[in-house]
């Protein structure tokens, strides 16, 4: 199906695209117009191609006239159904971590029983979607977005139907006698058109006057809702007594009416015979002719016989053909066989449509569950619904019953993770229900990790709080190139705005020595031109993470240093000092700058420096000026050679007071 | 440059001339390492720009700046594609010209945009359209470029020639050539590779085309050896009716996308 893109201009503007995480932009341009060359061509009217709900909107338009190109934004059509659909898919998420944690160990009878509940659980999720999805129907009042929520609601009660039908056939596996009995309850809770007119002639005054009366009846009739359709006969009975009799057999023929039982108190064998005494019986009145003066009455007879044409007759009470099976099954075959479905559905679907119309998608699908084949079900799913929650679900239930077998796919991994996988990809399109897709690639085996890896370094960092989280899933799953690399983006970014301390925060995490220290390197460029630290509060709290790079673990010792200084603890601020020249772990091109650090300290009025460490700065001052050829001497600015001879005079002056200081003994 | 705001609208934040001809590509780089674009021109450079934050009144305005850092002029014509590499070789990008060169350049320091050095030059004999570089970081992989050409010449030599870096002689030589593909080609792209031991690569021609490459054991007779890959095309899609101009594919390689002269955008899955 395509999908024109609104207001593209048709006149030879081409259109060129690219992905991005959740959508794909296209935009218009003037290829082959001028400035190309020839062999370039001209394109046609601008059209996309898309799957089915996919729409395009123009998202902007650029600066300047005719020659602007617009672009568009072509993404799927999730902005109103992601709203209400969203608990669907949180709870469902919940669901399906229980059921992958749930007890393997469980064998029989008891395995199957909890995954039936799993699977009501899923139903009534849909239910509560459902439900919600109809307030908000009936509550707006923009005529679009309510045949949007209707529709929506309609897509939910397919689902559902299917649903239900997958449960009684594939999971719980119903076997003959309690099969019909279910698929009775799905007919009755889903074929809902007639709710209506039931509590129409119900909440009558009188209803046996009521003209829908009989329809009614025939309705309860229709779906095995035998005391009902007594109940409301018995009110026709003492309205017209002189019917009496006949009203006393059928009711009688009604009670009596053998159904399957769940529990194990008779045998099918058991039950078939007296189905057929009582179907003998039916016959016999009916032939007696008992029933002949009240038409309404005869064809009930007849639809208890299980006739085929009496029971079509009411073809618009009953409004779809597998209500039809169902109601056929009961008063012929109550005690089918899951195998022998599949005859019988094709028939009945025949007979219902009569030609007149062909099956629709939801047709074909529960014709391939009345057939039992699986694969053809998710696969019919999979291409009436437009997004792969249902089938991802459905056939993730279906394998944990083990009805799957592994239907290999090109590329390895088998049906279940392949649409689990689609799932989860289409969840990382959204700011916050990717999370949950975290979950769903961890219950891949095959390919969830490469496939989280790769969504999970696209999810957009707009804030430290989604980084942090992003960081924490990928630590939880030891992604360290993950977790590199998206510290690394951060740090960029920091690096970029000038937050240093952030980017110093962030290259930490990341381990990445060198990044560290280029950071480093900016955060002494900054004390050098400003004479004050930024971000002291990280620097002083850097800890052990300060040997993840030399230079870091200078400026950390360097604040240090000037830390001590301030608190007044000189000697220990000058041992410091020393060390970090001393020990190397000062670059050269500092030495400089801590060398005048220096200076206050040797101009205090009390000795600091003793003459060992007076020696070894005096070595240093060397080492720094020796290193200078003469040329770059006779080239430095006054300042420099003024420091250098500060530095001089005063390790001198400090020298001799040090050395009288350690000469004289104390006390005398 | 369009920015996209925090109630999903897109801005256009930059807009600036600076090529003397056509611009025929823009490429990101990886975020790792900054906000970094490249561009190519009929003009015979290609550049590469970086984004710089500015004063926050232009922020306000909705406007970013972009600075030149480098111009690479080594071509003598037209260059038609340029491509950055995958992020696990640094910083390194290719190009191509209309001449059939294609060179490779790195930029040692990563912090510094403006020194990029020339690490190779290969000569393809025919003229260039498009490049590709394959995204895989396995270490099962050698560096390998996927080289397409809308060549126009009669000869019928294959438009597609795969390169792979040698470790041993530390060079890119021809490892294939895709002999099916013979008319002109617009675009290449390899697919994400998801743990895969064979290689994905869609060429956009008169239609869409999806090869694989399966990498078939190194002679270990051969120095080093070159790789020797069995080719298969598993794939040919010829709606377009008319000559496809680019292919891309999805994050997961799993989707591929092509748009056309019919003026249509396709997706396949």
């Amino acid at each position: 199906p395509s999908q024109v893109v609104p207001g593209a201009d048709p006149s030879a503007r081409q259109l060129c695209f690219a992905w991005g995480p959740a959508e794909v932009l296209v935009c218009e341009t003037l290829f082959g117009h001028r400035g190309g060359s020839p062999s370039r061509g001209e394109g046609g009217p601008g059209r996309a191609l898309l799957p089915g709900t996919l729409t395009a909107c123009v998202a902007g338009t650029g600066e300047g006239g005719p020659s602007s190109s617009r672009l568009f934004v072509v993404r799927k059509d999730q902005d109103i159904y992601i709203q209400t659909l969203r608990k669907l898919f949180n709870e469902s998420h919940g669901i399906f971590i229980g059921l992958q944690r749930s007890e393997e160990e469980l064998a029989g009878k008891s395995r199957k029983a909890q995954l039936v509940q799993v699977s009501k659980n899923y139903r009534s999720v849909i239910r509560a979607c459902m439900e919600d999805m109809h307030q908000a129907a009936i509550l707006t009042r923009d005529p679009a977005l309510h045949s949007q929520y209707s529709t929506q609601v309609s897509i939910l009660s397919a689902m559902e139907l299917i649903w239900n039908l997958c449960e009684i056939l594939f999971v719980e596996a119903a076997a003959a006698g309690p099969l019909l009995l279910r698929l009775l309850d799905w007919v009755r809770l889903h074929v809902c058109d007639v709710d209506n007119m039931v509590h129409e002639v119900l909440s009558s005054e009188n209803p046996s006057k009521h003209e829908l009366f009989w329809n009614v009846v025939d309705v309860f009739v229709l779906q095995g809702r035998m005391d009902e359709a007594r109940h409301l006969l018995s009110k026709e009975a003492s309205a017209n007594p002189t019917s009496v009799n006949m009203y006393k057999i059928l009711d009688d023929l009604m009670k009596k009416m053998p159904v399957p039982s769940l529990g194990n108190t008779q045998t099918l064998t058991e039950m078939e015979l007296k189905w057929q005494h009582w179907h003998e019986e039916c016959q016999r009145y009916l032939q007696d002719g008992t029933f002949a003066s009240n038409s309404h009455m005869e064809s009930i007879c007849k639809i208890l016989l299980g006739d085929e044409d009496a029971i079509l007759e009411k073809k618009d009470l009953m409004t779809t053909w597998y209500h039809f099976l169902v109601t056929r099954l009961l008063y012929s075959h109550p005690t089918v066989k899951p195998m022998e479905l599949r005859f019988y559905a094709q028939a009945c679907m025949d007979l219902f449509l009569g030609g007149e119309s062909s099956p629709e998608p939801l047709d074909t699908i529960l014709m391939a569950a009345f057939e039992f084949e699986m694969h053809q079900v998710i696969k019919e799913c999979s291409i009436a619904l437009s997004n792969w929650w249902f089938v991802a679900h459905l056939t993730d239930l279906l394998d944990h019953c083990k009805l799957l077998q592994s239907h290999n796919l090109y590329f390895g991994s088998n049906m279940r993770e392949f649409l689990l996988l689609e799932y989860a990809s289409g969840l990382f399109s959204h700011h916050s229900l990717w999370q949950l897709g975290v979950d769903y690639f961890d219950h891949c085996p095959e390919y969830g990790r490469v496939y989280l890896e790769l969504h999970i370094e696209r999810i957009p960092l707009n804030t430290e709080q989604k980084a942090l989280k992003v960081l924490r899933i990928c630590e939880q799953r030891q992604m360290h190139e993950q977790v590199r690399s998206i510290c690394k983006i951060m740090a960029m970014k920091a690096l970029r705005n000038n937050r240093l301390g952030s980017a110093l925060s962030w290259s930490i995490r990341a381990k990445d020595a060198a990044f560290a220290t280029l950071i480093s390197d900016r955060f002494l460029k900054d004390y050098c031109e400003s004479g004050c630290f930024s971000d002291l509060d990280l620097i002083d709290n850097l800890g052990p993470s300060m040997l993840l790079s030399d230079r870091l673990t200078f400026l950390g010792k360097y604040r240090e240093f000037h830390r001590l200084y301030g608190e007044k603890r000189f000697s220990e601020a000058a041992k410091l000092l020393l060390m970090l020249m001393t020990a190397h772990i000062a670059p050269c091109s500092f030495w400089m700058t801590l060398l005048t650090d220096a200076l206050p300290l040797l101009e205090q009025k009390e000795v600091i420096f003793s003459a060992e460490q007076t020696y070894e700065l005096m070595r240093c001052l060397e080492d720094l000026t020796a290193g200078k050829s003469d040329k770059q001497k006779f080239q430095d600015d006054d300042v420099e050679t003024m420091k250098v001879e500060m530095l001089r005079l005063a390790l001198a002056r400090n020298l001799a007071r040090v050395i009288v200081k350690e000469g004289t003994l104390e006390g005398s | 440059v369009w920015d996209k705001s925090e109630n999903g609208d897109w801005h256009c934040t930059a807009s600036w001339k600076t090529h003397s001809g056509s611009v025929w590509r823009v490429t990101w780089a990886h975020p790792e390492f900054g906000q970094v674009l490249a561009s190519c021109s009929f003009d015979r450079t290609a550049a590469v720009w970086e984004e710089i934050v500015g004063e926050s009144n232009d922020k306000l305005r909705g406007q970013s700046h972009w600075v030149k850092r480098t111009t690479l002029v080594d071509s003598r014509t037209s260059v038609t594609d340029v491509k950055f590499a995958p992020k696990h070789m640094g910083l390194m990008l290719a190009t191509c010209s209309a001449d059939g060169v294609v060179r490779i350049y790195e930029a040692p320091d990563v912090m510094n945009l403006s020194q990029w050095s020339l690490q190779h030059e290969i000569s393809c004999k025919l003229s260039c359209s498009c490049i590709s570089w394959n995204p895989s970081s396995s270490r099962a992989h050698s560096p390998m470029i996927a080289v397409g050409s809308d060549d126009n010449s009669p000869n019928i030599l294959a438009k597609v020639q795969i390169y792979e870096y040698n470790e041993n002689t530390r060079k890119y030589a021809k490892a294939e050539a895709l002999m099916t593909v013979t008319d002109p080609v617009h675009d290449i792209a390899f697919a994400p590779n998801l743990g895969r031991s064979f290689h994905i690569l869609a060429v956009a021609t008169k239609d869409v085309r999806i090869f694989t490459l399966k990498p078939v054991r190194k002679e270990l007779t051969s120095s080093g050896g070159l790789t020797k890959f069995e080719i298969h095309i598993v794939a040919q899609f010829d709606n377009h009716n008319s000559q496809v101009w680019r292919v891309s594919w999805n994050i997961t390689g799993t989707v591929l996308a092509s748009s056309g002269d019919d003026g249509c955008v396709r997706l396949w899955k």
